[in-house]
């Protein structure tokens, strides 16, 4: 009994590393600029099939992965650019649909480039499995935990302690305000885009030898990546990185023991609940409304 | 008679067209949907415009309107209107269970919740498979016949819907220009504001959230009933979002507008056919396009363009501003 709960921890948690780093890329996107965006799994989607193609025409695996983060971290800025910079002012509404029709114009894309084929990378390090007290652990799971602390880490830093990280959280504070001190309010909402785009982008990478990813890949990650921030509370990153991870471990626990098909069920519906105990998510502020 | 003359045009215009074209593809086919989803699109209009409550799980309760008559009519040989009608029992039993707590919520944690909603409903309609027939759906369903007259072929069910269609925007238009109406649009305007002025915010969105829910079970029973046939795929999560986006598209806050955004997305999906593979790049595009560039929705961006077109050619004809 205890071995399996291990084991589903373990997936847990790994699934749970790749919600949180999306969950993340949402929480950046939307402290920089209000906008929930729904395109967030297709940056996942982008990174993962665009690493595959780079890898099978031969380049080697490290510099795939680098050309296909700067492909996503491109896809990103043009979002801004195109999509949700000629739109500024938009209601909320208007911009989540804005943000859907960016999403089905970039899985409209990836069907023409990739078609519907199901595409996977060899894993980083080997698929020999290590036993630990009963559970087995694949090196691409350390692989996947290893990679998000890092970045989740540097993220943090990066907003705490450099120069660029406390500008566009100042961005995020008050915008008008930012512009009047010197900063350049349009290149941060840029630079945050690409950067949420870089971290859906390694995340794809990250999980593609696990899962595999096809040009539709990116909606349930996107839908789970949404989920994880409004389950820790919009706008904290921290909340984003725990609403992620316990998401992983409920679901892979929900499906281990009740049942596999009712797991996302089961996820949606403990989320409701928190909801409704916690009407702005585990870490979130009382939002006071203002007539 | 002012008020409702446009819904006087359009009724004309939807009981004349069958006459002219009485076998177009477009109209009693594509039509008898376009027709579900203006019932649809014209209730969730009333939640969301007017009274400001997003919800992206809509789509659980036309599934639980069109499973239930789908289920009680071939398991149960229940008559199909009274399926029809403890249906929409069903869903006002659960949508008043539902609506208190989930519409404590604001914004995007109300977006989420309804989301999971909509997703916990088509997992359960997947997954009782005894019940519903699972993925594969459940066929064989009746039609519906109004006292001995069967509702058995195209152009009969365009007439069926259509009256449901003109029906439901009819009842919307009323209901916005009613005393209960002002209080759904004050509500919109700020929760505080219309709490103040002695109006009951919880329950009136309440109030919208559980109608909104119950029309579209009534859709879903017409569905169920037209298909002969229902599958969980008809009620996930992207047609939910299918009627937001016909909703926001056609401007939100106006019957018409809601009316208008159904029926074009209705028929874009027909319409872009001939773009073969590159249907969903288009359709990703219009969408993108059309909510940058016209961002209070087409139908409503458009009537002012008309209005200033007017004033344009013929400035003299009314004085300016003398309306409203």
């Amino acid at each position: 009994m205890s071995d399996y709960i291990l084991q589903f921890l373990i997936s847990g948690i790994t699934v749970g590393s790749i919600y949180a780093l999306v969950g993340l890329g949402f929480t950046i996107i939307y402290n920089a600029s209000d906008v929930v965006n729904f395109a967030q799994g297709e940056f996942v989607m982008i990174g993962a099939m665009s690493a595959v193609s780079f890898s099978i025409a031969g380049i080697p695996l490290i510099i795939a992965i680098i050309m296909a983060m700067m492909v996503t971290v491109l896809v990103g800025f043009a979002l801004n650019q195109f999509a949700i910079k000629p739109a500024k002012g938009a209601s909320v509404v208007t911009t989540i649909i804005i943000t859907i029709g960016a999403s089905i114009f970039l899985r409209g894309a990836a069907l023409l480039i990739w078609g519907k084929d199901f595409y996977s990378l060899p894993a980083f390090s080997g698929e020999q499995p290590i036993h630990i007290a009963g559970a087995t652990i694949l090196p691409q799971n350390l692989w996947v935990m290893g990679v998000s602390v890092l970045l989740v880490s540097a993220v943090l830093w990066f907003f705490k302690y450099t120069l660029l990280g406390k500008a566009i959280l100042a961005c995020s504070c008050n915008r008008t305000a930012a512009q009047m001190v010197g900063i350049n309010v349009g290149k941060m909402m840029l630079l945050s885009y690409g950067l949420s785009a870089m971290l859906g982008a390694l995340a794809g990478v990250l999980i593609v030898p696990i899962t595999f990813s096809s040009y539709d890949a990116g909606i349930m990650l996107g839908l789970k990546g949404f989920s994880a921030a409004i389950l820790g509370g919009i706008g904290n990153p921290i909340g984003a990185i725990v609403g992620g991870l316990l998401l992983g471990v409920l679901e892979s626990l929900g499906a281990g023991f009740i049942s596999s098909g009712y797991k996302d069920a089961i996820a949606f519906a403990i989320i409701l609940f928190v909801l409704f105990v916690r009407p702005s998510g585990l870490l979130g502020h009382e939002h006071q409304e203002r007539v | 008679m002012k008020r409702l003359s446009g819904f006087y045009l359009l009724s004309l215009v939807a009981l004349i067209l069958p006459q002219i074209f009485p076998d177009n593809y477009y109209l009693t086919v594509v039509g008898v949907f376009a027709a579900l989803h203006i019932i649809l699109a014209v209730g969730l209009n009333l939640l969301m415009g007017y009274c400001g409550q997003i919800s992206l799980g809509h789509a659980a309760f036309f599934g639980l309107g069109a499973y239930s008559s789908a289920i009680l009519t071939t398991r149960y040989q229940l008559d199909p209107w009274l399926a029809m009608i403890s249906g929409m029992v069903l869903v006002f039993i659960i949508a008043n269970l539902i609506a208190r707590p989930i519409l404590k919520l604001k914004g995007h944690y109300l977006a989420m919740a309804t989301l999971g909603f909509g997703i916990i409903v088509h997992i359960i309609f997947v997954q009782t498979e005894a019940l519903s027939g699972g993925p594969d759906g459940l066929g064989d369903i009746p039609t519906l016949s109004i006292a001995g007259w069967a509702v058995d072929s195209d152009i009969r069910w365009y007439y069926v819907t259509t009256i449901s269609a003109l029906g439901s925007i009819l009842l919307s238009l009323n209901l916005i220009a009613s005393r209960s109406g002002r209080a759904i649009r004050a509500v919109h305007g700020s929760e505080f504001a219309a709490q103040m002025m002695g109006i009951n915010s919880n329950k009136t969105k309440v109030m919208v959230f559980v109608f909104a829910a119950v029309l579209a079970s009534f859709a879903g029973s017409l569905f169920a009933y037209q298909q002969n046939f229902v599958s969980p795929d008809s009620f996930s999560f992207f047609f939910s979002i299918e009627l937001v986006t016909m909703v926001v598209l056609g401007g939100m806050a106006s019957t018409y507008g809601a009316v208008f955004g159904a029926i074009l997305l209705t028929f874009l999906p027909e319409l872009l056919i001939v773009f073969e593979d590159y249907e969903m790049l288009v359709y990703g595009a219009i969408l993108m396009l059309v909510m940058i560039f016209m961002p209070q929705g087409l139908f409503i961006s458009l009537g002012h363009q008309l209005t200033q077109l007017k004033k344009n050619y013929w400035p003299n004809k009314k004085p300016a501003g003398d309306q409203q």
